[in-house]
């Protein structure tokens, strides 16, 4: 049903004055004035059975999807502080992205490097470079073709914690392996 | 020429005494009365004819204060009213106030050209320092008035200005993580702004080439680096070319001819100059450390540059061919961003130590360091053309990038009167 402006503050007021038995009509032809008398009162509403919650709708990322990687893989992992050296925790994520990479051979990747606000700018692209190029050496030496592969460092330009401090600069000390094409 | 060797010796003092004198700290407020040495008290009442006449009085008067040189002494103040250009001053009405020099001027308009005499007096002495006059179109009254400031700066310090100069900087708005980055360009006191590219791009570091007239910065995109040349005054832009691998950090030879550079390959950067005529690019550094932020000698003969080499991040010296690679700093913490002052005297740098952020200058040979300001984050400091002023930009927790200024003696440290946020300053060289 579609209505103009005017017709729907008409219906609101119609409603209002309880003439629920002529919306339709009223929706599409409003009365030129206000019932002179209040309705009576709606009865109360006979007691219900409570409505069964609506079901479960599933979502799963479509494998090979881009979905797929950052949900079910990880598309970051974390630095040290002016370091490029893979950590431990790091270690499992590059590891399911060389895995992933490998069933799907179609999708090739650009891995940005990303560093805290805590060093200087130029300084902070080279890091940033070394951080890429950790995990796409990585990625490689699992059997990820290097053509595959681009890196690119954004140094402290792209931070993903807009914050200050300690938790926000772990955040942004990272990798990003972002997936430019190939993939489902 | 009382007047002289008074400055000089102010100046003398104030050098020295800034050895000693601890960097200044949240000096928003210029305390120019800090330790034994007293800025010169200097009048400047407004150039008859007109508004506009105000109006240079004005910024010179803002040049001059800012130098921390100077006290421009308060209109108000002022026994002679309505001094006429042609006739000398009432020295006694000036001596009352104190005043030590005062400069007067009269702006006229003939056949649509700007024409300002000024006046520059020792008062004590009653003797006119300078008489000169200038001549230009009426919508650059600014920069008239920047080339008193610099007369006047030169004949009582005994020094060359640096207030007709420009300054390109990477203009920043929005928040953080959504910031958007543009080339620009503006006058030293932060007027006249202009924006040189759109901000699809993220740009940084812009150079000045010692003619003033071009420019070299980065250009960051998803799918990679560029170093562009750019002339200001065509509008003219040209990319220093492809390499494999991320370029960044360029700067100009004190010739204009050459740019050094940092190549990344591999998670490796190095050091390559470019001959701009014939396009020739040599390398300058191999080693599997961070080397990047090279910076000529005035001379043309030497590089300071940054290197990780030694497990992190501090200044070395090379030869311009690449020579002899010899680390300068030594001191706690790490070593960025070097820049060669324009007198050769120094190296300024950005020092990271205990949590904070420093702008600092060496001499060449890494002695007499010395830490001229502190915060959450100062970084890339640029020289004013007569090595006296650094400016480089500060950031603090959480917040904007803004443009700052500090002396070389650490003792006048302040805001750029640019309203927005800014990074990566370069200070062009003096105009013709």
């Amino acid at each position: 049903m579609v209505m103009n402006l005017n017709t729907r503050n008409a219906f609101r007021l119609a409603l209002i004055a309880g003439a629920a038995a002529s919306m339709a009509a009223c929706a599409s032809k409003p009365k030129p004035s206000f019932p002179t008398t209040p309705p009576p009162a709606a009865p109360a509403p006979p007691p219900t059975a409570p409505a069964p919650p609506p079901a479960p709708v599933g979502q799963t990322a479509l494998p090979g999807s881009e979905q797929d990687f950052v949900v079910n893989v990880g598309d970051r992992v974390y630095f040290d502080f002016d370091s490029y050296s893979l950590r431990a925790d790091a270690e499992p994520i590059i590891g399911a992205q060389a895995s992933w990479l490998t069933r799907y051979p179609a999708v090739r990747v650009r891995i940005e490097g990303n560093c805290d606000e805590r060093g200087t700018r130029e300084y902070n692209l080279a890091l940033g470079a070394r951080r890429a190029n950790a995990v796409r050496d990585y990625l490689v030496s699992h059997g990820v073709s290097a053509d595959r592969i681009s890196t690119v460092s954004y140094g402290k330009e792209k931070p993903i914690d807009a914050g200050s401090g300690d938790d926000a600069d772990a955040h942004n000390r990272n990798s990003h392996t972002t997936i430019v094409g190939g993939a489902r | 020429m009382r007047l002289k060797s008074l400055m000089l010796a102010l100046a003398a003092t104030l050098f020295a005494s800034g050895l000693a004198v601890p960097a200044a700290q949240a000096a928003i407020e210029v305390n120019v009365n800090r330790g034994d040495v007293q800025p010169l008290p200097i009048a400047l009442p407004a150039f008859g004819g007109g508004q506009v006449g105000a109006d240079i009085a004005g910024v010179i008067s803002a040049n001059l204060q800012r130098s921390g040189l100077f006290r421009p002494l308060d209109p108000a103040s002022f026994v002679e009213k309505d001094l006429n250009a042609a006739v000398q001053p009432q020295f006694p009405a000036w001596k009352q106030i104190n005043a030590q020099a005062l400069v007067n001027g009269q702006v006229t308009v003939v056949n649509g050209q700007l024409v300002v005499d000024f006046r520059l007096w020792d008062v004590f002495a009653e003797q006119q320092l300078l008489g000169l006059q200038f001549t230009s179109s009426p919508e650059n009254w600014r920069r008239v008035a920047h080339k008193i400031s610099d007369q006047i700066y030169e004949r009582l310090t005994g020094e060359k200005g640096y207030f007709d100069t420009r300054v390109v900087f990477v203009a920043e708005s929005g928040g953080r993580g959504t910031k958007k980055k543009v080339l620009a360009i503006m006058d030293q006191d932060g007027a006249n702004p202009s924006y040189l590219t759109d901000g699809s791009y993220i740009v940084m570091t812009p150079r000045f080439s010692s003619t003033s007239q071009e420019i070299t910065y980065m250009a960051l995109r998803p799918e990679g680096s560029s170093i562009y040349l750019f002339n200001l005054e065509t509008g003219r832009r040209e990319s220093l070319g492809d390499f494999k691998g991320m370029v960044f950090a360029p700067r100009f030879s004190p010739d204009g001819g050459r740019v050094a550079f940092s190549v990344e390959r591999g998670g490796n950067s190095d050091i390559f100059v470019m001959d701009l005529k014939s396009h020739t690019t040599a390398r300058l550094t191999a080693d599997p450390s961070i080397d990047t932020s090279p910076s000529f000698s005035p001379d043309g003969t030497k590089i300071v540059f940054n290197s990780d080499r030694g497990g992190n991040p501090q200044l070395y010296v090379m030869g311009a061919d690449g020579s002899s690679p010899r680390r300068i700093s030594f001191g706690e913490g790490k070593y960025t961003t070097p820049v060669w002052s324009p007198t050769g005297e120094f190296i300024a740098f950005t020092k990271q130590v205990g949590g904070e952020f420093h702008i600092g200058v060496m001499r060449p040979d890494g002695s007499d360091e010395r830490i001229l300001t502190s915060s959450y984050l100062d970084e890339g400091p640029t020289w004013a053309p007569n090595g006296r002023v650094l400016m480089f930009s500060r950031e603090s927790a959480g917040g904007v990038s803004k443009l700052w200024s500090v002396d070389v003696t650490g003792r006048i440290q302040q805001p750029v009167p640019y309203p927005g946020g800014g990074s990566d300053p370069a200070w062009s060289p003096l105009l013709n």
